[in-house]
Order: structure tokens, then sequence, then C-alpha cells
């Protein structure tokens, strides 16, 4: 039962983080592009304005449209309470493991695409066709990550991959390892919707993918988006420091396991952020078509991954 | 008697008098009712007898040796997985059979009703047989049975020049699976007349290795060719689409899985399975359909057939979990194995599921809107509610989301897969991971190809007057699709326990194997095979309602203000049909990344006006994907075919001398072949 307990709380932290995450980015991006920047925590404050908004629904919109929000946030909930964010423990998470996190991400953008189409705006269609050209392209990479950790691990699951690297960390610092890392870093960016593949802030609807997907959104709903999607970078970074990196998480429920487990987290998601936000200034977008050559670089990486890990064992 | 013989008993008498009576009926409505009572009641049937095969676990056995005795006689034995195949027939064919009653009613008087009763009954039996039949001659008498009555069911709308041309490919083809067919049941006859298939498996045994390969070889092709496995996939995109919407149900649903149970029946029964590169050739045959088939699907306007190139790929997911499966096999890791092949025949279901579930909402959007074209559709959402709902939930199970019922036989088919890098060869074991990233990437295509299929056909404005008419069909029809819809749920969250079942019915195959005990963890959790990893659907169903709605009570308890307005438009006056995104544009991005494969031919040609080459009159613009594979492997074979005939037509002379000497030429031939063999 307390783990159950214990799950939901860190659910609720990473759900409360989440906008946090997204502001902090914004603000180093600011700084290191030399402009003052808002305050980390704008995004708290957009979302109470958001909240507290109209929302305006197009007059070709179906329920699809004002049901997506909802989806996309929900799944990107649900993920997060499946993957070892403060504390991991023993034995199965609650309801799935590794694909199953895949696709459950798959369901939000599934929606959000159709959403997209929904409204009849020739942006949201070019949106939706963007976003799932890249989500397609990235499914391979991820799979064979997963294989690659899966194959140190033997399981697919959460717990049995993040407690063998904490048990062998020779095993976590080998070439298989980090190229996976390298293709799922490659993997965040893409489906997160950042720099090269995709402009967070862009203003030209031409260039943008996920932005256009919700172009016509407002209001709360709009509000529950960028809340799924602030939440949905969150779990993919989280993926990436606790499946690679797991030192810190607590293993225990004890107060001082979890304290330390919360620092340790925070203290990685603020690594990576710091490793996107300098990405983001020192790269430009790239053209969509040249997208899929990133990805397969992303995809090569992966399966040498796998092959050098066969190589070691 | 048994409740399986008299199963058996009512179904073969259900669709016989379906057929018959049908024949006799006084008009076309009597005759479409009539049709329907037949194949009803075979249909109950069939699944009476399947169910409890089923569940006693006894195989029900008859002869009717006195029955066509030169050919060996009739031979009938239902094992588990031919019951299951059996229950598979009743699944799709009970519904379709309810939507057909409706659904014909606009062939009135304008094609027979009669014969088509005839066929489908006929089509129908042919089917329930092949899982029943325990000789040679009971089993390739309802194989062509199946073949024969379902050209003539493709042949329906024969007015039309494609339906003629896709009648004709599905014609060749599927012969020429039976032609391979001969000589595989032939090398594995142990002579003396002896053709049930207890004595082929006991022959088969004793084969020697290069010719066990070739039957292996011959098995692939002939039911590879009835499954719809890349490149001999060519009848499928051609015939589903130009059938009656029910019946291509049928034939995506069952018909092409009778070729996944051809399969399972000899190179894993018969043969118990072989060397591991017979394992490898199925699971490259497996990723090229599953890879090549949503490839094709996405880029296709036409509704049907980017149902039937679906089809392909989800005969390519089956063909990859078989192939885990005999790899595994041949290392001596039975267990693995039976994952392999309990997750292949998971999907089948499945697939049967939410195939004939979509192929029958199209039905509905082919009668109402009149078009396959889905850049003809768009906004059917608000005039059919209820099929797009139903559309939806098929389009969710084949993109395999959680907790639908396409997820589970993924993820099944994913473990089975990773299960191959327990391998002790690392240079086999390499192949597990490859087929992973092949099906990850048919998982990701499939979910833009779904994408695509439901947003461009039901969301956002009608593109043409038909689609803007449409208006919810016969409530029966939602009926069906309603059971059917509920199947993809239901399959889905019992998943665990249903693959338990399918486990055991892959035990029973193979002799090596039947100790093995499941991996399953009650009836919540699907696991893999070393049951470390696990996951529950019905959990994930749960954790998801609460998810979403959690938040949908909390922002509906502040109160949600809103508002209707125009889409936004970059200060265009009216928005109109044209200006959506169409389902070319849709897949213009993938179809740019994959051009290798598609090699699309393109077609610009711009009016401008004779005074200035910047004032443009007109653009035309024209693409199109013809599938180079089909070219590569067929059109030689074509016009070989064409060169030969050619050269065969000088021997029609005219001349009555020439044909006299050619009587005289064959009566010499023939006299003196008497007299030389005697």
């Amino acid at each position: 039962m307390t783990r159950y307990v214990a799950v939901l709380l860190q659910t609720l932290v990473a759900v409360a983080l989440a906008p946090g995450l997204v502001g902090f980015i914004r603000w180093l991006k600011a700084r290191l592009q030399g402009r003052r920047g808002a305050a980390p925590w704008q995004p708290y404050f957009e979302l109470r304005k958001l909240f507290g908004k109209e929302a305006v629904v197009s007059h070709t919109a179906s329920w699809i449209f004002t049901a997506t929000p909802f989806v996309l946030f929900g799944t990107s909930v649900l993920v997060a309470s499946v993957v070892p964010l403060i504390v991991a423990p023993a034995g199965r998470f609650l309801i799935g493991d590794l694909f199953a996190t895949v696709y459950l991400l798959l369901l939000g953008t599934f929606f959000l695409a159709l959403a997209g189409l929904d409204t009849g705006s020739p942006f949201g269609g070019m949106g939706a066709s963007r976003e799932m050209t890249v989500v397609a392209l990235t499914e391979p990479t991820v799979a064979l990550s997963i294989v690659a950790l899966a194959l140190n691990a033997g399981s697919t699951s959460f717990s049995e991959i993040v407690s063998r690297t904490l048990v062998q960390p020779s095993a976590a610092l080998g070439p298989g390892h980090l190229l996976a890392f390298a293709a799922l870093f490659i993997v965040t960016l893409a489906e997160t919707g950042r720099l090269p593949v995709d402009n967070p802030s862009t203003h030209l609807e031409l260039t943008m993918i996920h932005e256009a997907m919700i172009l016509e959104y407002s209001g709360p709903y709009l509000g529950l988006i960028e809340w799924g999607a602030a939440l949905k970078l969150l779990v993919f970074l989280a993926l990436a420091a606790n499946l690679f990196m797991p030192w810190g998480i607590a293993l225990s429920l004890s107060p001082a396991a979890v304290a330390i487990g919360l620092l340790s987290f925070v203290a990685k998601l603020g690594a990576l952020s710091v490793a996107i936000a300098v990405l983001e200034t020192r790269v430009a977008k790239l053209r969509l078509f040249r997208v899929p050559e990133l990805l397969s670089v992303s995809f090569v990486l992966a399966l040498l991954a796998v092959m050098s890990t066969f190589l070691v064992r | 008697m048994s409740f399986g013989t008299l199963g058996l008993i009512v179904m073969v008498i259900g669709y016989a008098a379906g057929a018959s009576v049908s024949l006799l009926a006084p008009s076309d409505r009597a005759a479409r009712v009539l049709t329907a009572i037949g194949a009803a009641v075979g249909g109950i049937g069939g699944s009476i007898a399947a169910a409890s095969v089923l569940i006693t676990r006894v195989p029900v056995e008859t002869t009717f040796a006195s029955l066509v005795s030169a050919a060996g006689g009739i031979a009938i034995r239902l094992d588990p997985l031919g019951a299951f195949f059996l229950l598979l027939v009743a699944i799709v064919g009970l519904p379709a059979t309810v939507y057909g009653i409706t659904y014909t009613g606009e062939y009135e008087g304008r094609h027979s009703l009669r014969l088509f009763g005839l066929m489908f009954n006929g089509f129908l039996l042919g089917m329930s047989l092949v899982p029943c039949a325990a000789n040679v001659f009971t089993f390739l008498f309802a194989w062509e049975l199946m073949a024969i009555t379902s050209y003539f069911l493709v042949m329906t709308e024969s007015q039309h020049a494609e339906t003629r041309q896709a009648g004709l490919w599905y014609a060749v083809m599927t012969h020429f699976g039976f032609l391979v067919l001969l000589p595989m049941f032939l090398m594995m006859a142990p002579g003396g007349g002896a053709t049930a298939f207890a004595d082929l498996r006991t022959h088969a045994a004793l084969m020697s290795g290069p010719a066990r390969n070739v039957v292996f070889l011959l098995a692939l092709v002939a039911f590879g060719s009835k499954a719809g496995l890349v490149p001999l996939h060519v009848w499928l995109p051609r015939a589903h689409p130009a059938a009656p919407s029910h019946v291509s149900a049928l034939m995506s649903g069952v018909m092409i899985k009778l070729g996944v149970y051809g399969v399972l029946r000899v190179v894993v029964d018969f043969l118990g399975a072989g060397p591991a590169w017979w394992g490898g050739l199925v699971l490259a045959a497996g990723s090229i359909s599953a890879l090549t088939g949503v490839l094709y699907a996405l880029a296709d306007n036409d509704l049907k057939r980017l149902l039937a190139y679906s089809s392909v790929e989800n005969v390519g997911v089956i063909f990859l979990g078989i192939g885990a499966g005999l790899v595994l096999h041949s290392y001596g890791l039975h267990a693995l194995a039976l994952v392999g092949f309990g997750a292949a025949l998971l999907h089948t279901l499945n697939h049967a599921c939410f195939k004939a579930l979509l192929f029958l909402a199209t039905g509905n959007l082919l009668h109402e809107a009149h078009t396959r074209n889905m850049e003809r559709m768009g906004g059917l959402i608000k005039g059919m509610p209820q099929t797009a709902v139903l559309f939806l939930i098929g389009s969710a199970a084949a993109a395999a989301l959680p907790p639908l019922n396409g997820f589970a036989s993924e993820w099944m088919v994913f473990q089975a897969l990773l299960s191959g890098v327990q391998i002790p060869q690392p240079d086999v074991a390499i192949g597990a991971p490859l087929a992973i990233g092949v099906l990850a990437l048919t998982s990701g295509l499939a979910a833009a190809c779904f994408v695509k299929a439901f947003g461009i056909s039901f969301l956002a404005m009608p593109r043409s007057d038909g689609a803007a008419r449409a208006r919810e069909a016969h409530w029966s029809s939602r009926a069906v699709m309603g059971v059917l819809a509920a199947g993809c749920v239901g399959l889905g969250l019992a998943a665990p326990r249903i693959f338990d079942g399918l486990f055991r019915i892959a035990a029973g195959l193979s002799a090596a194997a039947s100790s093995a005990s499941p991996p399953a963890v009650g009836s919540l959790w699907l696991a893999a095979p070393n049951g470390v990893a696990q996951v529950s659907p019905l959990l994930i169903a749960a954790a998801a309602v609460l998810a979403i709605g959690v938040p949908m009570a909390l922002v509906r308890l502040r109160g949600l203000e809103w508002r209707r307005a125009d889409t936004w438009g970059c200060g265009r006056i009216q928005q109109t049909a044209r200006m959506e995104y169409t389902s070319s544009a849709f897949a213009e991005p993938l179809r740019r990344v994959f051009s290798e494969l598609y090699r699309p031919t393109e077609d610009l040609s711009i009016n401008v006006h004779p005074d200035s080459r910047y004032f443009v009159r007109s653009i035309t613009y024209t693409s199109a994907v013809v599938p180079w594979i089909e070219r590569a492997f067929y059109d030689p074979v074509a016009s070989g075919m064409r060169a030969f005939a050619t050269q065969v037509r000088r021997l029609q002379g005219g001349s009555v001398h020439l044909y006299l000497l050619y009587l005289s030429g064959a009566l010499m031939a023939a006299l003196v072949a008497a007299w030389w063999f005697k």
C-alpha cells in the first residue's frame, strides 16, 4: 500500500515540477543568448492565466478536439506514474514496462494529431502529418535503446534495469549504455519538440510541428496541453537520467532515502536541462527533410549500442 | 453424441441449407434473409463445435470413408488449433452475416442475390472445413471451395473493369497457391494411398533433411500466398477493395488467416519445426511484409485498399511471431518458442476482430458517401457519430494503442522477439534486435496510417456533397459493429487469460514442448517469458480512466467557459474544404523519406498566359505510386506468358488441312506411345 502512495506522491511531484522545468530551460536559454528572460516560474503564471480564460472552439471541430487535451494530459500523468522518478520500488511498477510507456505516449500523440486535423486548418493538418512522421521514425530507435538496456538487465521492467545498473556500475559505463543514452537523447529532442527537430519558440507557422497542431487551442484546453507537453519533457529527461544514471534514486521509502532521491532527481534534471539549453543556443533548426537523417543517426547509435552489448557479453 | 459432433453437423447443415435454399428463394428480399439464416445457423453450430473442443481439449473425429472413396474419403478431425480457427470463422462470420442483410439490399435488382447467397454460404462452409480437415482430399476440397466461392464473391460488382481485373489476379494467385500445395502434400505422403494427416505426420518425421526443407519452402509459398506475404500479396490490395465490404471483412479477418493455420499445421505440427534458417526466413518474410504493407497503406487514398495493405502488415507481424518461435524452437528453447507461436495466434485473433470492424465501418462510409477515396470524404463524424466512434476504436486497436487488443498482442510479439537474444550464438541472436526495430517502425507507421485513415475521412469539413449528406446506416449494422468494437476492448483487457489458452494450444502442437507452462501470472498480468517484465491492460485501462477523468472532472467543476468561432485563417474571409490537409498531403513527408520504395511518378504541367509566363492559368499535378515490387516480380512473368501465348497461337492456322494433320499426328503419337510403353 505504501508503495502505491509513494508512486502517487512522486507522480504529483512530477506534475507540479514540470512547468518549472520548462521555465528553467527558457530562462537559461535567454541568459545564454544575452537576454534577461522571464523568471523560471513564469509558466505557472501562464497556466493560471490560461485556466482563467474562456476557450474558443472552431465551428468545424468535433468532440475529438475537446477531449484531446484531457487524453494528452492524462497519458502524460500515467506515464509519469510508470517511470522511476524519485523512488524505484522493487518488483513491478503500477501497470507496465518500457514498451507500455512508449505505447502510452503514442496514445497521446495519436489523439493530438487527430485534434490537429479536426479543425480543418491547414496548419493543424501540417503539424499532424509532420508529428506522425517524426514519431514513426523515432520508434525503432526507442525500441532498440530499450533492447540495449534490457540486454544488461535481462528484462524490460524499469525496476530491474535500475537495480541491475546500481548493482553493476561497470555495465552502466560500458559502450552499450553510453551509445544507447546518446540515441535516447536525440529521441528526447525529437519527441518533445526541441531544437534541432522542432522549435518550441517559433512564430512562423510553416516551420512548426508541435505548435502547429495546437494552434487552434485556447484557454484551459491550451493550458492542459502545455502542461501535458511539459510533463512529457520531464518524463523523457527522467528516463534518460534514471535508466542510465540511477545513482541517488531511493530504493527504500525511508525519509532520508526519499530526500536524497528528490535532491538527486532535481540535480539530474537540472544537468540535462542545462545540456538542452546549451544545445538549443548552439544549433539551428534542421530542415524537415533533414530530420530523418538525424533520426537515422540515432537509430545507428542504438544499433551499435545493441551490437556492443552483444560483444561485451 | 458429443457437443462437438453435434455442432459440426449443425454447422454443415446450416451452411448447406443456406446455400441451397437461398438459390430457390422467391424474391431477392427473401434470398437475403435466407442467406443470413443459413449462415447464422452454420456459424452458431461452428462456434459450438469449436468451443466444446477448446474447453474439453478432446478432438472431435469422424470419417466418411465411403464418400468419394477413390480419394481417401472425407475425414474430419477438429483439434484445439483447428477449433481456434473455426471459432475465428464464427467470430467474424456472424457479424458479417447480420451486416450483410441490410448491406446487400443495395444489390437488389442489380445482381443476383440468390447466387450471392449460394456463394456466401459456400465460402463460410469452405473456411470452416479447412481447419477440420484430416486428410489431403478433404483439405484440398475445402481449400478449393473457399477459393472458388470467394472468387465469385469478389466478382459481385463485375460491371466495373477494375473488379474484373482484381478477380483475374485473385484467381491466378489462389490457384498458384493450390498448385504448390499439391507437391507439398505429395512429398509428405508415405505412399500406398495413405493420405490421412496422421500418416503424413509420421512420414514427415522420417523424411530426409533436404526433402523436409523442400516441403517447408513449398508450404511457405503456398500458404504465404494465401496469407498475403510480400511478394505474394499482389491479389490482396486488389481483391479486398473490389469485394462487398462484409466479404472483405471475412477475407481479411479469416481467409488470409487460414494461410497462418496452414503454416502452423504443416511446419510446426507435421514437420515439428526445423533448422534455425527456417525461422530466419519466416522472420525475414514477416519483416518485409510488415514494413512494405504499412508503407503502401500509408500512401494509399482508397480506404479499402489502405485496410487491405494494413492486413499485409498484420500478417507480417503474425509471421514475426511464428518466425521467432521457429528460431527459438531450433535452439531447444521450447517454452520461449511457444510464446512466439502464442503471440502469433493472439495477433491472429485480434487482427480478425479489429479488421472486420474497420471493413464493416468502411462499408457504411461507402454506402453513404458513395466513394472509397478518402480525398472525397471528411466531416463524417457529424453525420455518422456512432460509426465514427466505432471506426476510432478499430483504428486505435490497429495502431496498437493500449489498452486495446492490438497492443496486447504486439507487446507479446515484442517479448517473444526479445527472448531471441537468449540464443547462445551471437550471430543468430543479433537478428532479434533487428526484427524488434522493424516491428517498432511498423507500429509507428501504423499509428501514422490510422491517424490518416480516421482523421482525413471523419474529421474537419466534408470534401464532397456525398460526404456532407452522409447519415448513419441501419441500426443492425451499427449493432454488430458495436459487438466487434466491444471485442477489441474485451480481448485487450482479457488478453492475459486468452494468451494462457493460446499458449496451451501451441503447446499441443509440438511434442517436445508440451510440458512447458505459460509465463502468465494470474488473469491481470501479461508477462514476458522470463516473467520479470509485466504489463496489465486492465490496470492500464483503469489508470487511464482515472488520469483522464479526474482532470476532466476538475476542469468541469471549476466551470469551463467556451464559445464557438471560425478556425483561424490568416485573415481569409472563408474557410473551405479545399484548404484542408488531404490524404496525399498527410502522407507526403513519409513518402519523401521512403521515396526509394515508392518511386512515385510525378507529372506537373503549368498552363501560362500566352502573353506573359508570369500569369498562370492552371496548374495540373498528378502523382501516382505504382508498387515497384509488383512490377519487378510480376511484369516479367506476365510478359513471358503473353509471349508464350502468342507463340502457341501459331498452331491455330485456321486451315482445315492443318487441323487434319494435327489429328493424324496425335493419333500416330498415341499409337507409338501405346506400343512403346507396353
